[in-house]
């Protein structure tokens, strides 16, 4: 709780013709003792040693700095006390306009209404920060060891990486010996410049520096049992065949790798009904073990003929579901108890997202066949599209180089085995004419298929199951759906590299695995200094519960997007500071309010809402509306709107949140009985392509709208008063309309039943 | 000994090193040449695969930069010399004069009302910009930069009691003390110049792929209409010329990644826009990598967007403005000779090193890619290393800014 503020005033930045003198005489007469220091200070960014000097000899504990967007400059603002603004400029003066609509040309004395506006945000702004403290240390003991799971590839790069950073390293590999797929592989493609050359793969150097080295403890033929606890102080269990060994564990780092795609899917193409057809993973181990007598081999990458083939099967199959009678539905008491049960993911999608392996791959085993048997073979390469982006066009126009190996492109029609040798029909090539071509061995492609679209991998030992939820979205890889931030999973402390998280060539395998490193090495030191990690990067905020007034609801455990809350057996939430990532989910869900960061909670942003001036009277003074805006895209998008001086309805009043997730529904009782007409949440695009920053924030928010609009229907309140918005961070020049839509809506419905009780 | 790290480039690679390092307990130093970070996806309307805005993860990165006094962002700022080795280098920076203070101050009214014009860097000569400008809403840093150069005469005066603005800075030379060093330097449209048979850019509606870009952000010279930059008239056909330098030996020796995505992408915004216009994309290979086969299927349901597997000769002025392209369609076998309002070259991706000179011990190949430099303590990330799209240059980047800790740790 800050108790001795300063507030200081930015007249370089206020304008508009407010009376800033007012202003903070105002907030002054209003919050008496807590206010020590006031100033109206020419140009904030250049009084910061002047506010260093008063923190000091004032021994203040805040300060409120009233000027321009806490977006700019608040790098220059780092004091030793609690840091708090007010928005009057983007939000306030350059996005005010006059009650009739029209456009507000600055004037010397501000209209009465941005006034109030302006002073509704000041004391806003001192409620924030008088209900705001210095969150304690949420450090927690670490353990310096990075789990490997997976031995493959990125798992060796991995374990090796991090042992190079000083951490130790347990690595975990299902198989009998490291290596995984490489193991079958003749040769890489290539591993770095030129790009032109195929090359050794060198896998038994790799696995040296595994196995020779201090750091690293390997298991071989093992699996996890479960991972309990929180980055920086896992425990994992780990099933090996000398019983189950218990590790202590920082962070993980996932590199399952893959699985080949069940047969069955190339079926149309003749694999597994003729021997001379085989995947080219198949292949590489055939030429491998010197078992290549096939003369003409057809390289086929255009898979479109299973793929029809399939699509046709699985209509025909849902037609006679649809037919079938529906089964009863569980009802919810069993749904709750059901035991886990892990859905199978792998599709022919897999397939068709392994084409730059598989295009890349081919290629470099055409070639290394014919070298192989000095040109005694002739291959072929039908492909739709050649699939080798970026730098691996070099290996690519290297690869044509070779006599023995001719390409086209070719629409592979049929596939079928004639006497001794396989007949694979082309259309729609480059040569002019469709023709049948004759091989010996057909190379179909392999469908990667992420291990975690067929298996629980991690084994989580928490409230919200065993495994990363949601892996539907991504079609089973272990992915981010982050554009910019690939690394992040669901589950903190646990990052996902190489073919687990997409189909990826070893040279990009390598890069994956060394960022994965940096990633647990960085979440784990995060946990060490009780900071967060992405988004909220060194936020030193926590959860903290009142576990006395908690009713065992549940709802935390439940809807915290990163499972960052297990409960015991009464349902009492045990939360998990280092896997919380501080968007306030938990505090938005909770029906009895118990649970609150130290400087965001329930009852700083009720007293904000309280702290604003309702008018009595609707049809004179407007309506009042809140405005509820997430802070990572909507309040940007909010800033940006004032700046290109879009304007809207000044009857607004705007707090930024966490995540619209962090919405507690007694905030909207809050406004509403404090006798505001309307309740806007401004929030992330939700559904399949999220932008919400915590992956559900937005999406809850949606869910919890129908609860909301019961408690207001039971308090007499148009449940209409209430809506969320979603906004993104380019829709600035759009956002303005959609609040005054929304203010139209609600001056159409009259006012608030509750005005003036 | 330094356990600070250099980073050379403010895109989103050096970005995302940079504050990846930083998050780790690092000093780390940001070197960006123009005025603002963010480099090329700055300039980009929406992200593939889902269509979203990159200014959203730029807004992400920014505030973990602001939060973090680990990370100091030099602007308008190039290393012009470097000395020392491995954990211990000395860097010369030379930080380009600004003229605005060094914090945030809105100059938008000011700015409007000077005259003087030059065409934009960042809007591709679609668009002019003053002498006193910020090139996008969530610039960071939040401040402007005037270029004393487009002042007209009446622009002096306006801005001669400005005491804000200093016309006097000079350019400054800083020394930084660094142990490894990231280079991110990023990428540049291939020339269009260049590309003679298509043009050379003197082709009126004849545009580059990035310059669409600009024409569909809502902070473009268009506010995100996809017009024809001659008549400002929506275009009722519309052809993309893929590979427009990329994959030929004369101009761009590799595939350039992105291109074929950013053209789906476009397709997407056009199909949005008018969903009546006539697409025809003109390709060798359309090149979807892994799950983005998604937006590639996408894209080829939608009724009027067409493929033709084949190479266009070339591209020349037709009447009223429109453009004729010479194409051959490679399975078929025919030529074809046809008509579009708007065309747009697929350019590729050049690094800028290819053309630029950074005064650092790193080799490269004949392309401009860095090749090497991990054992000097010197790792290259994103497109400076390769063609890559974002997702893929913040794997790279993040990569590299383990090596450079790597480099560094316990120092």
């Amino acid at each position: 709780m800050a108790e001795k503020i300063g507030v200081y005033f930015d007249l370089a930045n206020i304008g508009g013709g407010l009376d800033v003198q007012s202003l903070a005489t105002e907030a002054t007469k209003k919050w008496g003792d807590f206010i020590a220091v006031s100033k109206l200070v020419p140009e904030l960014a250049l009084a910061v040693t002047d506010i260093e000097a008063d923190i000091a000899a004032q021994g203040l504990d805040g300060v409120l700095l009233c000027g321009a967007s806490p977006r700019f400059d608040n790098e220059l603002y780092r004091f030793k006390a609690q840091v708090e603004y007010v928005n009057l400029r983007e939000q306030c003066v350059l996005s005010y306009k006059n009650p009739d609509g029209s456009a507000y040309i600055p004037a010397e004395v501000a209209p009465a209404p941005l006034q109030q506006l302006a002073q509704d945000y000041v004391h806003m702004g001192v409620a924030k920060l008088q209900k705001s403290s210095v969150p304690d240390s949420a450090a927690i003991e670490i353990t310096r060891r990075i789990l490997v799971l997976g031995g493959g590839w990125t798992g060796l790069t991995a374990a090796y990486e991090a042992s190079s950073m000083g951490y130790e390293v347990v690595l975990v590999e299902k198989a009998e010996k490291l290596g995984g797929a490489v193991i079958n592989m003749p040769e890489a493609s290539p591993l770095g410049p030129t790009w032109e050359h195929k090359t050794a793969t060198n896998l038994q150097d790799k696995i040296a520096k595994v196995t020779g080295n201090a750091k690293i403890k390997v298991y071989l033929n093992a699996q996890m049992e479960h991972l309990t606890g929180q980055p920086g102080a896992y425990t994992a269990n780990i099933k090996t065949p000398d019983g189950t060994k218990t590790e202590a564990i920082g962070s993980v780092i996932l590199a399952t790798g893959w699985t080949a795609l069940d047969p069955k899917y190339l079926e149309p193409m003749g694999l597994g009904k003729s021997s001379k057809v085989v995947t080219l993973a198949e292949f590489g181990k055939m030429l491998l073990n010197d078992s290549v007598k096939a003369k003409r081999i057809a390289f086929v990458l255009d898979t479109t003929l299973a793929e029809e083939a399939f699509a046709k099967e699985a209509a025909a199959q849902e037609e006679a579901q649809a037919e079938a009678p529906e089964a009863p539905e569980a009802k919810d008491g069993e749904a709750e108890e059901k035991a886990f049960v892990k859905a199978d993911l792998e599709s022919f999608k897999h397939l068709k997202y392994s084409n730059v392996v598989n295009s890349v791959g081919m290629l470099r085993l055409a070639n290394s066949v014919c070298e192989k048997s000095h040109d005694g073979v002739q291959a072929f390469i039908l492909y739709k599209n050649m699939t080798v982006p970026g730098i691996l066009e070099r290996f690519y126009k290297r690869m044509q180089d070779r006599l023995g190996v001719m390409m086209t492109k070719a629409d592979v029609t049929n596939i079928q085995e004639v006497g001794d040798h396989m007949v694979v029909e082309c259309q729609n090539t480059l040569l002019g004419d469709d023709f049948d071509l004759e091989v010996d061995l057909v190379v179909l492609p392999t469908g990667l298929v992420p291990t975690t679209a067929k298996e629980v991998t991690v084994q989580f030992d928490y409230r919200q199951g065993p495994d990363f939820p949601d892996l539907e979205l991504f079609d089973g890889y272990a992915d981010s759906n982050y554009i910019c931030f690939p690394y992040e999973t669901r589950r903190t402390g646990v990052y996902a590299a190489g073919c687990v998280r997409q189909p990826l060539t070893l040279d990009a395998c390598e890069v994956d695995a060394k960022g994965a490193v940096l990633k647990a090495v960085q979440c784990l030191e995060a946990a060490n200094r009780g900071v967060a990690v992405h988004p909220r990067a060194l936020d030193n905020s926590y959860p903290v519960f009142n576990f006395v007034r908690c009713t065992q609801c549940k709802r935390c455990t439940e809807e915290c997007p990163f499972g960052a809350l297990d409960d015991d057996e009464k349902g009492t939430p045990k939360p998990n500071p280092a896997r919380c990532r501080r968007c306030g989910t938990c505090f938005g869900a909770c029906p009895e309010r118990v649970i609150s960061f130290a400087n965001y909670n329930i009852d700083q942003i009720g007293s904000m809402i309280r702290q604003v001036v309702v008018p009595a009277d609707f049809k004179h003074d407007g309506p009042r509306i809140l405005i509820l805006a997430c802070e990572n895209d909507a309040y940007p998008a909010l800033d940006m709107a004032g700046m290109r001086r879009k304007t809207w309805s000044p009857y607004c009043r705007i707090i930024p949140v966490r995540c619209l997730g962090s919405v507690n529904a007694i905030w909207i009782s809050d406004a509403m009985s404090k006798g505001f007409d309307g309740v806007m949440l401004l929030g992330c695009k939700y559904g399949d392509d999220y932008q919400c920053h915590f992956i559900k924030g937005s999406e809850i928010c949606n869910r919890r709208m129908q609860n909301i609009a019961e408690t207001l229907n039971r308090l007499g309140v148009q449940p209409e008063r209430v809506e969320q918005l979603e906004v993104a961070i380019d829709e600035y020049d759009k956002v303005p309309a959609m609040i005054d839509g929304f203010v139209a809506r609600i001056t159409a419905l009259g006012p608030n039943p509750f005005k003036g009780m | 000994m330094s356990n600070a790290i250099l980073v050379v480039g403010g895109g989103f690679s050096g970005l995302t090193a940079a504050i990846e390092a930083a998050e780790l307990g690092h000093d780390v130093y940001l070197v960006e040449k123009s005025p603002w970070l963010g480099g090329r996806v700055a300039q980009l309307n929406k992200y593939f695969p889902k269509l979203c805005p990159p200014s959203c993860g730029l807004e992400i990165q920014f505030q973990r930069i602001r939060k973090n006094p680990l990370i100091h962002c030099l602007t308008m700022a190039q290393v012009v010399g470097l000395s020392g080795s491995k954990g211990q280098y000395n860097v010369r920076v030379r930080i380009s004069p600004r003229h605005t203070p060094p914090h945030n101050v809105d100059f938008t009214f000011l700015a409007s009302t000077l005259e003087g014009e030059t065409p934009s860097e960042f809007d591709l000569g679609l668009a002019g910009r003053k002498a006193l400008y910020k090139s996008m809403p969530f610039a960071y840093p939040p401040r402007f930069v005037l270029d004393p150069e487009t002042l007209s005469k009446s622009d002096m005066v306006r801005i001669a009691g400005q005491d804000k603005l200093d016309l006097k800075e000079e350019e400054r030379e800083i020394e930084l003390e660094v142990g490894s060093i990231v280079i991110a330097t990023g990428w540049k449209p291939y020339d269009v110049t260049k590309l003679s048979n298509l043009g050379a850019g003197n082709v009126k509606n004849c545009i580059s792929n990035m310059q669409l870009e600009r024409l569909a952000s809502p902070f473009g010279p268009t506010q995100g209409k996809i017009v024809r930059p001659t008549d400002g008239r929506t275009p009722h056909s519309v052809a993309f010329v893929q590979c427009a330098g990329s994959r030929d030996q004369n101009h761009l020796n590799y595939c350039s990644y992105i291109c074929c995505m950013a053209t789906l992408k476009h397709c997407l915004y056009l199909a949005e826009q008018n969903p009546d216009t006539q697409v025809t994309v003109f390709y060798i290979d359309l090149r979807a990598p892994g799950r983005y086969v998604k937006v590639l299927e996408k894209v080829q349901a939608l009724p009027n967007v067409h493929f033709i597997k084949g190479k266009v000769a070339n591209a020349t002025q037709a009447r009223n403005d429109c453009v004729e392209i010479q194409a051959e369609d490679a399975i078929r076998g025919e030529k074809l000779t046809l008509q579009y309002d708007l065309v747009v070259l697929a350019t590729g991706m050049q690094p800028s090193l290819a053309t630029e000179d950074l005064p650092l011990p790193v080799a490269r190949d004949a392309d401009g890619f860095i090749v090497g430099g991990e054992e000097a303590g010197i790792f290259a990330a994103g497109c400076a290393v390769m063609p890559l799209d974002v997702t893929r240059s913040a794997q790279s980047a993040t990569a590299a800014a383990l090596k450079a800790v790597q480099t560094v740790k316990g120092r």
